[in-house]
């Protein structure tokens, strides 16, 4: 099993690497186009603010190539916000993915949403062995609206997808590699698929 | 629904847990890692380790510490204590921490909010907070507590917010080692007044005092250290007694 997560300067990837550590796979932070289109598994992190993350995987050139990716893509948080069509946030156009866009949550919530909710309505082989109502945490300001890709749900002031799956995209708002045992089950699902 | 967070506090000095711990099960209590985990295993949702460390040396080995507490604890950490500049927290993001939670350095540099939500997102600003309040008035307090300054407390909550903190923690120091409960009417008239979350620090001293703190203090989060380390209020019967209050937790 060789997993790749795209390393492109944005976020804490130190988590998501121990996260796979403990589940016993290591994974090489890279943003070599060649190391990860080799690779069998490919995991798209990001903490921060989405248009200066979509300016540096432009740079890159990465912005291009991950749509092609073949094998299965997990998206984490920001990394799944900017799979998506557009956001909010900076006024960033998305890789467009995922057939949806990123608002921000309405200030009748506190912002950001930090903290452990459920996710529900589960739909995906990325969920097996997980229980409706699981609890994830959290860290975000914006959300992705449902569509017909929504394979997760979760309320905060609305109901919105709080995971997304596109043939071999999946994408995640929550954090797994922070979520407990019930995260590290989702991250090693991710590892079966 | 999102849930109220319960927070046990670590202090550090030169990588090892400093005051008491008197921990169920514990090898080695001085070891944070190894009480990190086990506060990870009974149902802890965040943890906070608060540096008290005087040396450089002692700053490099909580560094350390921090590497091998994202390495084997799967909940959220915040690291704060004497975090004052940008390349204090990137080393600190890179070894794994999740948020870090500046005090003293903010109040001097107010512009520091700014220059660290920008660079690595409000999500891991922490601004912490001590005040006490004097003649009907919430005052500001540096240096653990011990220097007075003439600023607001809800003042400066809005002004840091403003700059880009993505939460605040506020520990008063009328309640903090009293064991008589939280500053619940401070911290709801900061619940209200801001739109990020608000850690309620200093008071705690029974369940009581939790169900307080969330029902009537509005907080977001609750913060404590001995009652948890000394065993006095374990925390898998604290989060069912709040869940049988009506107060949404993750068990």
């Amino acid at each position: 099993m060789k997993l790749v997560i795209i390393n492109y300067g944005a976020g804490n990837i130190k988590s998501i690497q121990f996260a796979f550590k403990r589940l016993g796979i290591d994974a090489v932070l890279s943003n070599d186009p060649e190391e990860i289109l080799a690779a069998d598994k490919i995991i798209f992190p990001g903490v921060g603010e989405a248009s200066s993350a979509m300016a540096m995987l432009r740079s890159s050139g990465l912005d291009k190539l991950i749509p092609t990716l073949k094998q299965p893509v997990l998206g984490i948080c920001l990394g799944m916000q900017l799979l998506c069509e557009s956001t909010e946030e900076g006024n960033t156009e998305g890789l467009g993915i995922f057939r949806t866009k990123v608002k921000r949550f309405a200030n009748d919530v506190k912002v950001p949403q930090m903290g452990w909710n459920v996710i529900k309505d589960l739909k995906s082989g990325l969920f097996s062995g997980i229980k409706e109502n699981e609890y994830m945490y959290l860290v975000h300001s914006y959300y992705a609206e449902h569509c017909d890709e929504t394979i997760a749900k979760t309320d905060y002031g609305i109901n919105y997808a709080s995971a997304l799956q596109h043939n071999n995209f999946y994408g995640v708002q929550f954090h797994p590699e922070k979520s407990s045992l019930a995260g590290a089950r989702i991250l090693n699902n991710f590892l079966n698929l | 629904m999102l849930t109220k967070r319960i927070i046990p506090c670590l202090d550090i000095k030169d990588g090892r847990t400093v005051k008491g711990v008197n921990f169920v099960d514990l090898r080695d209590a001085g070891d944070p890692v190894e009480l990190a985990k086990q506060y990870a295993d009974i149902g802890a949702d965040e943890l906070v380790f608060l540096d008290i460390s005087a040396t450089l040396e002692g700053r490099a080995t909580t560094l350390d510490m921090v590497l091998h507490v994202a390495e084997q604890v799967n909940i959220p950490f915040t690291v704060g204590g004497g975090i004052s500049s940008i390349e204090d927290v990137d080393a600190l993001l890179k070894c794994g921490a999740d948020k870090v939670s500046i005090n003293s350095s903010a109040v001097k540099r107010p512009e520091l909010v700014n220059e660290l939500s920008d660079k690595f997102g409000s999500q891991c600003v922490v601004v912490a907070i001590d005040a006490k309040q004097v003649e009907g008035q919430w005052k500001v307090h540096l240096a653990g507590g011990s220097i007075p300054t003439e600023i607001d407390l809800f003042e400066w909550a809005k002004e840091v917010e403003t700059r880009g903190a993505g939460e605040i923690l506020f520990t008063s120091m009328n309640h903090d080692g009293t064991k008589n409960g939280f500053a619940n009417e401070a911290l709801a008239k900061l619940s209200e007044t801001l739109n990020i979350p608000i850690i309620a620090s200093g008071g705690a001293g029974n369940v009581q005092h939790f169900i307080d703190t969330f029902k009537k203090g509005k907080s977001d989060a609750a913060l404590a250290a001995s009652v948890f380390h000394f065993g006095e209020i374990p925390i898998p019967n604290l989060k069912k007694e709040l869940k049988a209050n009506n107060i949404e937790v993750r068990l």
